[in-house]
C-alpha cells in the first residue's frame, strides 16, 4: 500500500471519531442535536477501507448509521453537521437528519432508517447500470440486525437471480439494537445466510482498514467483470450504544474493553504506519490536530446556520414543486 | 379512431412510451413469458426483449425497492403488482421510500417509477384479493395516486405518469377492463391527460355526483335511469385522488346544492369522506341537504357471488341516496 494513502485512510478513521464524538457533546451535553442519533465508533475500518475501494460513479448506500459513509465518500463535515443540528445549511436543509444523509453529487444516495429497506433500492441502482451497460457497481451496507428481515432475502435473492453488480456489505456489530446476533438468528454464521443466495462470500476482519480495502477491491473487480453480487461480512464492533440512551447492558462485561483494547481500527492502522512506514508520532499528532480543527470548525459552522425557513415545508414533496400542491 | 378497452388503451399507452423512451422498462410478476396476468403485457417480451421487460421472484417489497433505486438512477421503471392487494406487502417502500426520497432529501433525489396496481372487487376471490384500498396510498404526500375510468383517460394518464417525475400509484379496475360498454375512442399516438385534473362525465343541474374508476359507470347508469324521471345528475370523475382536484366538484356543488359521493372502497375514512368535508369547508352556504356516500359495506368481501354483490355500490343504491336528499 502507498504510505500517502494509508495516511489519508488514518486521517478519515480519525475524522470520523472526532465528529462522532463531538456529535455526542452536541446532543448529551449541549441539546443541539434531537432525535435519533447512530454513532459509528468502533467501526471505522469499514466505510474507510470499502469506499476506498470504490471508483468515482461507482454507488453508496446504507443505513441509518451512516455519518461515516458520508465523511468517507468526502461529504462536507459542515454541512453533515448542520443537518444533524436540523439547519438550513444541512446535506438535506435539515429534512432528513443523523438518519437521512446523502450526496448525490458522489453518488452516495444516503442512510435510510427502516431496517433493510435500501438493500432493495441497492439493487434497483445496480440494476439501473446493468441497463444502461456500464461498469459501476453499488456499495450496500447493513447490519446483522437487517439479515432477519424480508428485505434482506428478497434483494440478495433478485441480485443473484438478475447478477446485478452489488457488493453486499454486512456489517457484523454483533447487535441489532440489544439483540444478539446468537438470540435473534437461526443461522448465527452469517457468511452462510449470504452464501445462501448462491454467490460468492468472505469474512473480514472489519477492524483492519487494510483488509477490508483488499477484500472490497476484489469483490468489486468480480462485479465489474460481469460475476454478479458478493457478499462481504465484516466482523466489526461498535463501541457506543445503539443509539444515545442506550446504556447496552446487554453486553458482556468485558467484551467491549477487548475489541477497544485489541482491535481498535484507528489503533491498528498506527502502529502499522509507524512500524512499516517510518511514518512519526508528530506525523500522526499533526493529522489528528488538523482533524480537531476540522471539527471545531464544522461545529462552529453549524452552529451559526440559520434554521430552515418554515414556508419550505412544502417544498420537494413532488420533484421541481415548491409551495403546497392542494 | 379506434375503439379500445381499458385493457387495450394501456397497453398502448406502455408500448408508446417504451418506443419513445428507451429508460422505460417493465417488471413485475409475469409481465413477460407469461404476457402479464391480465394480459396488459401480452407481446411485450417479443417486441422489446428480456432486458426491458423483465420477470421477477414472487417478492414485493424488492419489485417495490429495485425500482424505486432504478428510478433514482435515472431509469423510468413501470412495476407492476399482479394485484393491489399485493401491494401491501410492498407497503414500505412505497410510502417509505418512493413517496419520501424527494422531500426527505430536499429536492436531490427523485423516483420517477410507476407502480401499476390491477384492483377492485366482484371477482368472487375472497377477502384478501377484492380489495378497493385506493384511498390509503392517496393519504401520503409524495405518491400520486391514479384511477382512470375510460380508454381515452387510461391511455392519456398512463403516459402522464410515465413522463411524471414523480412516483405514481396506478390503480386499474379490473372489472373495466374488457367491459365492451366502457369501449371508447382512443386516438392513436401521443396525447396525455395531466394527473391531478378532474372531469365532468355528464352535465346535470340537481345534483352532483362525485366518483372515480369503476364508480364512474355505476354513477352513469344511475344518472341514465334518473334522467327517465327528470331527475338530472352532473357527474364529476375524480381520475387522480392524489393531488385531488375538488374545484370542479365544487364549482357544480354550488349550482345543484346537492351532492353524492360513490366509491368502490369502504366508505369509513375513504374518499367520500373526504369530499363530503372538503365540500362543507369551502361550500357551506350552498348545503342543502346531508352529503351521502355510497361504498363498499364496512365488512371483508366474502366469496359467495350474491353476498359480495350486496356489499358493492349499485345504480339503485345510488339512486336512493340521490332520492333521499332531492
Amino acid at each position: 500500500m502507498e504510505k500517502a494513502t494509508l495516511l489519508e485512510w488514518y486521517r478519515q478513521m480519525v475524522l470520523i471519531r472526532r465528529f462522532e464524538e463531538r456529535c455526542d457533546e452536541l446532543y448529551q451535553l449541549e441539546g443541539k442535536i434531537k432525535g435519533f442519533l447512530h454513532l459509528y465508533i468502533g467501526q471505522e475500518a469499514v466505510a474507510v477501507g470499502s469506499i476506498g475501494a470504490r471508483e468515482s460513479g461507482d454507488h453508496v448506500i446504507t443505513a441509518y448509521r451512516d455519518h461515516g459513509h458520508a465523511l468517507t465518500v468526502g461529504s462536507d463535515p459542515g454541512r453533515v453537521l448542520a443537518e444533524l443540528m436540523g439547519k438550513a445549511t444541512g446535506v438535506t436543509g435539515g429534512r432528513g437528519g443523523s438518519m437521512h444523509l446523502v450526496d448525490t453529487e458522489r453518488t452516495f444516495w444516503g442512510g435510510y432508517g427502516i431496517v433493510g429497506a435500501h438493500l432493495s433500492l441497492a439493487v434497483g441502482l445496480a440494476l439501473a447500470e446493468d441497463y444502461k451497460g456500464t461498469d459501476r457497481v453499488c456499495l450496500v451496507y447493513f447490519g446483522d440486525g437487517s439479515t432477519n428481515i424480508g428485505y434482506y432475502h428478497e434483494s440478495l435473492n433478485l441480485a443473484k437471480v438478475w447478477n446485478l453488480p452489488v457488493i453486499f456489505i454486512l456489517e457484523n456489530n454483533k447487535y441489532g439494537m440489544g439483540t444478539s446476533v446468537e438470540r435473534a438468528s437461526a443461522e448465527t454464521d452469517l457468511l452462510k445466510k449470504g452464501m445462501a443466495y448462491n454467490m460468492p462470500g468472505r469474512r473480514v476482519d472489519g477492524m483492519n482498514v487494510i483488509e477490508v480495502y483488499e477484500a472490497t477491491t476484489a469483490a468489486i473487480d468480480a462485479a465489474r467483470k460481469g460475476e454478479g453480487p458478493q457478499f462481504l461480512e465484516m466482523q466489526t464492533y461498535r463501541y457506543e450504544g445503539h443509539s444515545i440512551g442506550d446504556r447496552t447492558r446487554y453486553r458482556p462485561q468485558g467484551e467491549l474493553d477487548q475489541w477497544r483494547d485489541e482491535k481498535d481500527p484507528i489503533a491498528t492502522l498506527q502502529a502499522v504506519l509507524l512500524n512499516d512506514y517510518d511514518v512519526t508520532e508528530d506525523e500522526l499528532l499533526a493529522i489528528q490536530n488538523e482533524v480537531m480543527a476540522e471539527v471545531d470548525a464544522a461545529a462552529k459552522f453549524a452552529d451559526e446556520s440559520p434554521d430552515p425557513a418554515l414556508d419550505s415545508l412544502y417544498d420537494h414533496i413532488y420533484p421541481g414543486v415548491i409551495g403546497e400542491v392542494n | 379512431m379506434p375503439r379500445l378497452t381499458l385493457r387495450e388503451a394501456i397497453s398502448e399507452a406502455l408500448r408508446e412510451e417504451m418506443q419513445r423512451d428507451p429508460n422505460v422498462f417493465i417488471m413485475g410478476e409475469e409481465v413477460g413469458e407469461w404476457g402479464g396476468t391480465y394480459a396488459v403485457t401480452k407481446g411485450f417480451l417479443e417486441e422489446f426483449g428480456e432486458r426491458r421487460v423483465r420477470d421477477t421472484p414472487i417478492s414485493e417489497m424488492v419489485i417495490a425497492g429495485a425500482a424505486t433505486g432504478a428510478a433514482m438512477a435515472g431509469l423510468r421503471p413501470v412495476a407492476e403488482f399482479m394485484t393491489i392487494n399485493f401491494a401491501f406487502v410492498a407497503f414500505d417502500a412505497i410510502v417509505n421510500h418512493a413517496a419520501k426520497v424527494s422531500h426527505m432529501f430536499n429536492g436531490e433525489i427523485k423516483a420517477p417509477v410507476v407502480f401499476r396496481a390491477p384492483g377492485g372487487g366482484g371477482k368472487q376471490l375472497g377477502a384478501t384479493h377484492s380489495h378497493t384500498p385506493d384511498v390509503i396510498f392517496a393519504h401520503f404526500p409524495g405518491l400520486k395516486v391514479v384511477s382512470p375510468a375510460t380508454p381515452y383517460d387510461a391511455k392519456g394518464l398512463m403516459k402522464a405518469a410515465i413522463r411524471d417525475d414523480a412516483p405514481v400509484m396506478f390503480i386499474e379496475p379490473v372489472p373495466l377492463y374488457t367491459s365492451p360498454r366502457v369501449r371508447d375512442d382512443v386516438p392513436d399516438g401521443d396525447y396525455i391527460v395531466p394527473i391531478g385534473v378532474s372531469d365532468i362525465k355528464r352535465e346535470g343541474r340537481d345534483v352532483t355526483i362525485v366518483t372515480y374508476g369503476e364508480g364512474l359507470h355505476t354513477a352513469l347508469d344511475a344518472a341514465n335511469q334518473l334522467a327517465k324521471e327528470g331527475i338530472e345528475a352532473e357527474i364529476i370523475d375524480l381520475r387522480s385522488l392524489q393531488p385531488l382536484d375538488l374545484s370542479k366538484a365544487l364549482a357544480s356543488f354550488k349550482k345543484t346544492f346537492k351532492c353524492v359521493v360513490v366509491e368502490f372502497g369502504h366508505g369509513t375514512y375513504g374518499i367520500g369522506a373526504e369530499v363530503a368535508a372538503q365540500l362543507q369547508e369551502k361550500g357551506f352556504d350552498y348545503l342543502d341537504a346531508p352529503i351521502k356516500r355510497v361504498a363498499q359495506a364496512q365488512a371483508p368481501a366474502p366469496y359467495a357471488g350474491a353476498l359480495e354483490k350486496s356489499a358493492l355500490p349499485n345504480a339503485e343504491k345510488v339512486i336512493a341516496a340521490v332520492k333521499e336528499i332531492l
